[in-house]
């Protein structure tokens, strides 16, 4: 009990942010836990964009491509070789882990913009060659999978706990990417609090520096080239589960800039920032196509220009007001104003050193 | 820990009884209420395809009119557009949320090809209707009897490759026939048309065929090789923006083959349009079935006067563009079905008329064409007209082809 009430103040907005999300299904409809079942998807692979390039500073254009790989591994697995989905979901982090390190071994030599314009390239292609071998991938038809029903103790589980009706497909793909999402975000956790994490940012801050340092420059790269592209394979493979149904267009070129930029505005080189960033790169193109249309204060023209020109424009007016005031994304903005809310409250000097804070406007 | 846990519980313990909450109506089926019908649609209002989106807005231009009128037996019928960018993947979602989400009582004329037939399977499995599709893709009339829940609307696309087919036999018997198609259900269902059409002369007379990818920028590599390989007779499978590039690309080739336009993209803006970006199209051969508001012989006609009437509804539309005329008939059969359902509207019953009780004159389609469907027949539009492009405008020849009973 003096553990629980000596924990520091972040494991109890972890622990509200569990509650929240876990009981999130009973509270909303079943469509509605899908969408919540897509901005964990979109969480998990901004998590792994994020050790890629919040943590190792290394920039890629082509985690949508990665996500194309994961997702059409399940899919195939799943639709073709009858492969039980739950058992699809390592397979395809796995292979795409694989690609993702190899992919890794020609970025060590690439500087940062080069980087970016291979991956970039990667992305590109991607939907292309998903189209050519017809009798595996389906060309352009893509691959409709039928949706994953819950195990009976997890569907009696649920009716148990609200009282309501059986479980639905929609919320077991929920819980699904919910436990996954709450374990890789763990993962990441501890990944970037130990050894492995302070090399990384070693490098990112000084590459010379931390091979001086006796950091395996190399190595940690390829390293977080690989586990990046794993969580993007993962939540491609959820991703497939989640629709059931997977496309080339599906993954389009675009949808590796909405990861970059959900990566960026959710905040780079913070644990909960991919959160913030999944529901923005979920929600922003659905509100400013679907939004904007049924308000009826809109002049109708206006509005067809906004969804003409729609979630681009929107992406780019924000990504720069967030560049401007907030450089360090949602949670940056979050935790500096708590900082500054907390100055304010407790009056001009810090309570247990007695320093002044730097800002002089905060007295 | 107790009251911060106690607080958390009692708050989601609240938002709980404040998230559920039912009335209980009149209906007769989702969608339905005492004075409302809810009907749901996706197309392409942005993306490659973009020139269908002003569709939706021309078919919810009808249901206004319809609601001024005083709605169908007192109720009014709200008309949901999402746009989907003529991407499956995004169709896939949208039809999951008007179904779940807003509840429609029925899918109505959503468009493309590769588009409806991905959410086919999850709307038969709902048994929620999935009606008039806007494609022509032979299969939703074809495989009924596995679909119940689909339906089609306009003359399949096989239909019409037949009679193009005859077309070319009967006037250039010795054509060499170049093929460009859209790398999809949609392309692949008017080649197989043309090359059933053509039968054991097809191995000959097509020297060539080359498809495109819908994301791609044009079809000018395309075009070339058909060129190259000494193609004289072009057929143009393409959505309007490939089709203006490709009728523009091949003048620009200084090439002058016989053309060949397919329905879905044949309205006279997208060609003058493609005049206007220096193709020569003078000659070039499609078919018809609906009225085309810039022919002058219907000035008179009280169909086109209703149709002006409907779409003066639509701030966005343009009155002269052919896709909204096809929006407002497509929207006619669908009030039509729904009146003759009554009161008895569930979505059986709705699907029971649109798929097997239709006998229907629709005042916006070619006077002699009717929209029919019989408990073995599930192609409402089976009769089309060959129209051929000179001075600026398209012009009907010969008379109305029937194609009812060629599919099999």
């Amino acid at each position: 009990m003096r553990f629980v009430g000596r924990a520091p103040r972040r494991y109890w907005l972890i622990a509200l942010g569990v509650i929240v999300f876990a009981g999130l299904p009973t509270q909303v409809t079943s469509f509605q836990s899908l969408e919540w079942a897509e901005v964990l998807i979109f969480a998990i692979v901004i998590m792994g964009l994020n050790l890629l390039v919040g943590y190792s500073g290394q920039i890629s254009l082509g985690h949508g491509a990665f996500m194309a790989v994961g997702a059409y591994t399940t899919a195939i697995l799943v639709h073709r070789y009858h492969v039980d989905y739950l058992l699809t979901i390592p397979i395809a982090g796995l292979l795409t882990g694989l690609v993702g390190f190899f992919l890794g071994i020609p970025a060590l030599r690439l500087s940062p913009l080069y980087l970016a314009l291979a991956t970039f390239a990667l992305a590109v292609i991607t939907p292309s060659l998903i189209k050519r071998p017809e009798n595996l991938t389906q060309g352009t038809q893509g691959i409709l999978l039928a949706p994953q029903q819950p195990p009976d103790w997890a569907s009696s589980l649920f009716a148990g706990v609200t009282g309501g009706p059986a479980m639905t497909s929609d919320q077991w793909l929920y819980y699904l990417c919910f436990i996954v999402a709450a374990a890789l975000f763990w993962v990441a956790w501890n990944i970037v609090r130990r050894r492995p994490g302070r090399a990384l940012m070693a490098i990112r801050d000084g590459e010379v520096a931390a091979a001086a340092s006796g950091v395996n420059v190399a190595g940690y790269k390829t390293l977080a080239f690989g586990l990046s592209a794993f969580y993007a394979g993962v939540a491609g493979a959820l991703y497939a589960l989640a629709t059931g149904f997977v496309s080339p267009d599906t993954f389009p070129v675009s949808l590796s800039f909405q990861l970059l930029v959900g990566a960026v505005i959710g905040g780079l080189g913070s644990i909960a920032g991919p959160l913030f960033g999944g529901i923005f790169t979920f929600w922003l193109p659905i509100i400013s196509s679907q939004f904007v249309q049924t308000q009826d204060w809109i002049p109708d023209q206006v509005a067809s220009v906004f969804k003409n020109a729609g979630p681009a424009v929107t992406y780019g007016a924000l990504l720069i007001l967030i560049m401007i005031f907030a450089p360090n994304g949602l949670v940056g903005l979050i935790l500096s104003a708590y900082a500054r809310l907390r100055s304010r409250l407790r009056g001009v000097g810090e309570r247990t050193t007695g320093q002044l804070p730097p800002d002089p406007q905060t007295i | 820990m107790g009251p911060r846990l106690a607080a958390a519980a009692a708050f989601l313990v609240m938002a709980g009884a404040c998230g559920s909450s039912s009335g209980g109506t009149v209906a007769t089926d989702v969608g339905i209420t005492s004075n409302q019908i809810l009907l749901g649609n996706t197309i392409s209002q942005t993306g490659a395809a973009a020139a269908y989106g002003t569709i939706a807005n021309a078919e919810n231009a009808y249901f206004t009119y319809i609601n001024s009128k005083g709605g169908i037996n007192g109720r009014k019928i709200k008309f949901v557009i999402l746009d989907d960018a003529y991407n499956p993947a995004q169709t896939v979602p949208l039809t999951k949320q008007l179904v779940e989400q807003n509840q429609v009582f029925a899918m109505f004329s959503g468009l493309g090809t590769q588009d409806q037939t991905s959410v086919r399977d999850y709307l038969n499995t709902q048994k929620v209707p999935q009606l008039f599709v806007a494609t022509g893709a032979t299969t939703f009339g074809k495989d009924f009897n596995s679909n119940k829940w689909t339906l089609g609307w306009q003359p399949p696309y096989q239909g019409e490759s037949h009679i193009y087919a005859k077309d070319v036999l009967q006037n250039h018997p010795n054509a060499k026939i170049g093929v460009l198609y859209q790398n999809d259900d949609y392309g692949q269902d008017y080649l197989k048309g043309l090359i059933d059409g053509l039968g054991d002369k097809a191995s000959t007379m097509i020297v060539d065929k080359e498809s495109y990818d819908v994301t791609s920028a044009s079809p000018a590599s395309q075009l070339a090789i058909l060129h190259a390989k000494g193609a004289d007779t072009v057929f143009v499978f393409a959505i309007p923006k490939p089709t203006i590039q490709s009728l523009a690309i091949i003048t620009g080739l200084h090439w002058a083959p016989t053309i060949y336009v397919n329905s879905v993209s044949n309205v006279a803006t997208y060609m003058k349009l493609a005049e206007k970006s220096g193709a020569k199209i003078d000659g070039a051969i499609s078919v018809g079935y609906i009225k085309d508001p810039t022919d002058p012989q219907w000035t008179n006609d009280d169909g086109m006067k209703l149709y002006r009437q409907v779409i003066a509804n639509c701030s966005t539309c343009d009155a002269n563009n052919g896709f909204n005329i096809y929006g407002v008939a497509v929207a006619y059969t669908m009030v039509d079905v729904l009146t003759q359902a009554g009161s008895n509207l569930s979505r059986a019953n709705v699907m029971k008329i649109a798929s097997s009780q239709l006998n229907e004159t629709n005042p916006f389609l070619l006077p002699g064409i009717t929209v029919t469907t019989t408990s073995g027949d599930h192609f409402p539009i089976m009769q089309e007209q060959v129209i051929q492009w000179t001075g600026d405008a398209w012009h009907l020849q010969g008379s109305i082809i029937n194609e009812r009973g060629t599919i099999k």
